[in-house]
């Protein structure tokens, strides 16, 4: 196989597959957890907590100031992840074709500051889950391996764009095949976490606004 | 014996439910939960890191309630849980844990870490392995009646010195009266000048209560084990208790994990809604303030702060109503840098201060709470909870700090402004 | 007539071609080609001695597209030069024989230049049904082609379609159209992909292959000199690119300033091909510099990459519609799980036995 034939079979084949099986996999764990239900309230609650269980979705995105030691790195990362995903030109144009909505990108030089930082910071919270106790006692395979598969798509991104590495064209196919290689990771690993985040924070803040604790 | 390693296994299955779904997906081994552990950042040892204490139930969810896991296990790519898994946890989430809940504040994701140790401590007593001193604690209060096994007696000495010393006649099994008062071993062992100092609040207020010969103890160790049909048993007590007598409010004492049992865990237990409501005695305080009915006289001058009771605030939502008292007597009432929900653990909760074998650990963790105290300078700890009050005092005299501990309605109490003759 | 008649250098000195002319085209040459000027007085030096070379073009499942653009060179260079010296003993269109006197003359060009003929091919191969599609003379192509190339000192598979299969090849093939390097496998190929070809890239590569034999081919088989940059990397546009100014449709502003073509479905960044340095028309403008982007005619399979229009970035599968479908298959696995869950959960409730005072050593 050529390069151009890998290419076009990573934007054909290879997306359509690592497409279905995200979404099938997601939906699947997502309807997993739904399906363990929550027990009834019957105590007397001081609120629904209905809202304070969306308004703990925003909440606990709101950085805890005093730890920042510990969640600086993991900030620059995933803003530096979300930008680069979702504001980086070329890929706004997948995003149309597959979910049909339209958003206007932002300048390659941002785009590549951001790359920039995501992958200084994902270097350094790779270090710091060596070596840092709890996170060291914490950490199996699945970890380092979720680390990789998200790393992967950042670097050869960053080396297709730059033009380093393999000729373009193979250094291009081998970053979309990086990204279905996540997209397939997702609903298989801790990275479920970009979906059932949502639902784990509206648990706890839907608990605890019953009990009068608000959002 | 119908407690066993195979039962262990069926309540941990049986306790899983959506939100710990969900938390046991979203976990990313992020650590934080570590940095918001006492246990952790007193001892240094990531042994204590906060999700760890329910890894079991972990590989039970994935294992039992994914297909992904269920694929695993048909690959042999998972590990089965052990019977020693499970003993090697009862350290993790009954020696070492107050189950305060600061780690549930912290996770990125949003777990409520706490509400899986609580399930996770379910399945440790169902398999058998609770700690001796917990069950001991279950057996005396359903035989004898309170938490530390003094019987009825006591408590009756107890109310005829208070009778004597204020002057007031106090009910023990009146019926419709406004409030029943429970209250907890510590308070009457210990602090039982609360009796007094009730008596003589709620005389000025206008208030009508009793207590119940048949359900006395608010303590519930039931609750701590993690067994639910025993805290059922001893909730029902307090419901009959309160339903014979036609009691339409039940008063919670100052005690952390007594309030979170009854009033919140309580009619969850027991499988219905309560015909009566439930305060803390600091709620009924605040709201005999708000209607006028509490009138205090003098303010304490000196540097005075407050210390949150985790089951009560953080867990249990009463956050302000201290705060509200605590002003009308005091003029000099600094809070603590994280105070609220946001307050730190006193490290004796959670059925800690019963286990012996915790009790060096307790000691160490202080002094997380020591430094909270040092950073303000102050001559008092002001608080709603006996437990804490036990373990703040045993803390501040092992490290010899020049500190005071009070009671938050023996405070009032001390400041009543007397208008009603006895 | 000379005793150069033969010889390149009797066709000069026939058509009146000056030295100085002639190593003026040499260096010209030799530029395009990036040899260096002693590479280019060595050309011009074993050019004179350039025997009359025996060619034999096959035309396939083609459009004569190719032929029409090696024909397109509007002043005479050394390539068109060369071109006309060969003896093209047959080409369909360019030949004056047809009928069973074209095929004799192909066969007496055979036997008379065994193993010393180039052969030159444009056009897909269509092998399904035993290749039908396509015969010539009664024929079959893959026939033609088997036998003409035995006896061939090399190949040259001219366009995209002798190359990679081509237009022919596009979903769902139904004549089975396959490239040159697809059925012989025993003789050197080069392959001048494009579609069509720059006339000077087939020109060029052809020169090269008389003076100096088959010039150095990157692993498809192209001609490094002409294929080894991508058009993206020589595109005049590319500071637009790099400072991310697309135009966003064909007439809007960005279009008319000349922004990069990216987001109109340029494929530059992933094709090799001389056009935005040698360009088209003598030079006179090459597809981007026309407003609208490169479509990748010179790479395998650009006719079946998603679409001319679509970016480079998008996926050529529909993966939205797979996303969908995996929902909706998604959501059905759920509820299976769902069900196992419960039932799950329903023997747990049914096992439990309560843990009472008793267990603890008490007495209700």
């Amino acid at each position: 196989m050529n390069e151009i034939e890998l290419l076009n079979w990573a934007r054909g084949p290879g997306l359509a597959y690592a497409t279905a099986i995200m979404f099938f996999g997601l939906t699947l764990r997502v309807i997993e957890i739904l399906s363990l239900g929550r027990p009834e309230e019957l105590a007397e609650v001081r609120d629904s907590g209905v809202r304070d269980g969306w308004m703990m979705i925003l909440k606990r995105s709101l950085p805890e100031v005093k730890h920042w030691k510990y969640i600086t790195a993991s900030y620059i990362f995933h803003i530096g992840l979300l930008v680069v995903i979702f504001f980086f030109i070329p890929h706004t144009h997948l995003f149309r074709d597959v979910f049909g909505i339209f958003w206007g990108g932002w300048p390659n030089y941002i785009i590549d500051f951001f790359t920039v930082l995501s992958i200084a910071a994902m270097l350094y919270t790779l270090v710091a889950r060596f070596y840092d106790p709890s996170r060291r006692i914490l950490s199996k395979m699945s970890d380092y391996l979720a680390w990789l598969v998200t790393f992967l798509p950042l670097v050869t991104g960053y080396m297709a764009f730059h033009r380093l590495g393999f000729d373009y064209t193979t250094m291009l196919a081998v970053h979309i095949l990086s990204v279905e290689l996540l997209m397939i990771a997702i609903p298989v690993s801790k990275l479920t976490h970009v979906v059932t985040f949502t639902m784990a924070r509206w648990y706890t803040g839907s608990n605890q606004g019953r009990r009068g604790v608000r959002s | 014996m119908s407690t066993s390693f195979q039962q262990g296994i069926t309540v941990l299955k049986k306790v899983i439910d959506a939100p710990i779904a969900a938390y046991f997906s979203s976990c990313t081994s992020c650590g934080l939960c570590a940095q918001a552990c006492i246990f952790y950042t007193e001892t240094g040892n990531p042994k204590y890191t906060p999700i760890r204490r329910v890894e079991p139930m972990r590989r039970i969810w994935e294992q039992e309630f994914t297909l992904v896991g269920k694929a695993k296990k048909l690959l042999g790519l998972s590990k089965p849980v052990t019977e020693q898994d499970l003993r090697d946890t009862v350290e993790l989430a009954f020696e070492s844990c107050t189950t305060c809940g600061r780690c549930s504040m912290v996770c990125p994701a949003g777990n409520d870490i706490v509400y899986m140790i609580r399930r996770m401590r379910e399945g440790l007593t169902a398999a058998g392995l609770a700690p001796k001193s917990l069950q001991a604690a279950a057996v005396r209060t359903i035989e004898k009646g309170s938490v530390m096994g003094f019987p009825l007696k006591t408590l009756e000495s107890m109310i005829q010195a208070a009778e004597k010393e204020t002057g007031i006649k106090i009910n023990v099994d009146e019926p419709n009266v406004d409030y029943l008062l429970l209250l907890s071993s510590a308070e009457v062992m210990q602090f039982n000048e609360i009796i007094g100092a009730l008596a003589q609040i709620f005389k000025e207020a206008g208030v009508t209560w009793t207590f119940s010969s048949e359900a006395y103890e608010a303590g519930n160790p039931g609750m701590h084990m993690g067994a639910s049909e025993v805290e059922a048993q001893m909730i029902n007590r307090i419901v009959k208790a309160a339903e014979q007598l036609h009691i339409k409010n039940v008063i919670s004492p100052e005690c952390g994990h007594a309030y979170m049992a009854i009033r919140w865990e309580g009619p969850n237990v027991i499988g219905r809604p309560y015909p009566f409501k439930v305060f803390h005695i600091i709620e009924v305080l605040d709201k005999l303030r708000a209607e006028g009915r509490l009138k205090t006289t003098g303010l304490e001058d000196e540097r005075i702060t407050f210390h949150d009771p985790c089951q009560a605030a953080r867990r249990g939502g009463v956050n302000e109503p201290q705060r509200n008292l605590l002003n009308m007597v005091t003029s000099n009432f600094i809070e603590m840098e994280d105070n609220r929900s946001c307050n730190w653990c006193c490290g004796g909760g959670g059925g800690m201060n019963t286990i012996e074998s915790a009790e060096p650990l307790v000691r160490k963790v202080f002094n997380r709470k020591k430094k909270q105290i040092d950073e303000l300078d102050v001559t008092t700890v002001v608080t709603m909870c006996a437990t804490c009050r036990n373990t703040l005092e045993e803390g501040i005299e092992e490290n010899n700090m020049n500190v005071e501990v009070l009671g938050l309605t023996e405070l009032l109490a001390n400041h009543l402004l007397k208008e009603k003759k006895s | 007539m000379t005793k150069n008649n033969n010889l390149l250098a009797g066709e000069l000195e026939r058509l009146g071609i000056s030295r100085r002319t002639f190593l003026k085209f040499c260096t010209s040459i030799g530029s395009v080609m990036a040899l260096s000027p002693a590479q280019a007085a060595v050309m011009a030096e074993k050019l004179v001695t350039v025997k009359r070379q025996s060619v034999i073009w096959l035309s396939f499942q083609e459009c004569t597209g190719c032929t029409e653009s090696i024909t397109r060179s509007h002043k005479p260079s050394l390539e068109s030069l060369i071109f006309d010296f060969v003896s093209l003993d047959y080409h369909h269109t360019l030949q004056a024989a047809s009928g069973h006197a074209a095929e004799q003359a192909r066969e007496q060009a055979m036997h008379d230049n065994k193993g010393k003929y180039i052969l030159i091919v444009d056009g897909s191969i269509p092998i399904k049904d035993d290749g039908v599609y396509s015969t010539i003379a009664g024929m079959t192509n893959l026939d033609m082609l088997q036998q003409v190339a035995k006896d061939a000192a090399a190949i040259v598979a001219v366009g995209s379609c002798a190359t990679f299969g081509g237009l022919p090849k596009a979903a769902p093939n139904p004549t089975g159209a396959v490239s040159v390097a697809d059925i012989i496998h025993d003789k050197p190929i080069i392959n001048i992909p494009g579609c069509p070809p720059i006339p000077v890239v087939m020109t060029g590569v052809l020169a090269h292959v008389l003076t100096f034999g088959i010039p150095e081919l990157d692993g498809m088989g192209r001609p490094k000199a002409f294929y080894g940059d991508s058009i993206h990397d020589r595109c005049y546009r590319r500071p637009y690119y790099d400072r991310g100014q697309f135009a966003k449709s064909f007439d809007d502003e960005g279009a008319r300033k000349g922004w990069c073509l990216y987001e109109l479905g340029c494929k530059g960044p992933v094709t090799h091909n001389a056009c935005a340095t040698i360009k088209w028309n003598n030079g006179t403008s090459f597809p981007i510099e026309s407003g609208h982007g490169c479509i990748g005619c010179s790479e395998p399979d650009f006719w079946d990459a998603g679409g001319f229009y679509k970016a480079l970035s998008t996926g050529t599968s529909n993966p939205g519609q797979w996303a969908s479908a995996a929902l909706a298959a998604g959501a059905a696995a759920g509820l299976a799980s769902a069900y196992l869950n419960k039932s799950s959960k329903a023997d747990a409730e049914k096992e439990h036995q309560p843990v009472t005072i008793e267990d603890m050593g008490g007495k209700s």
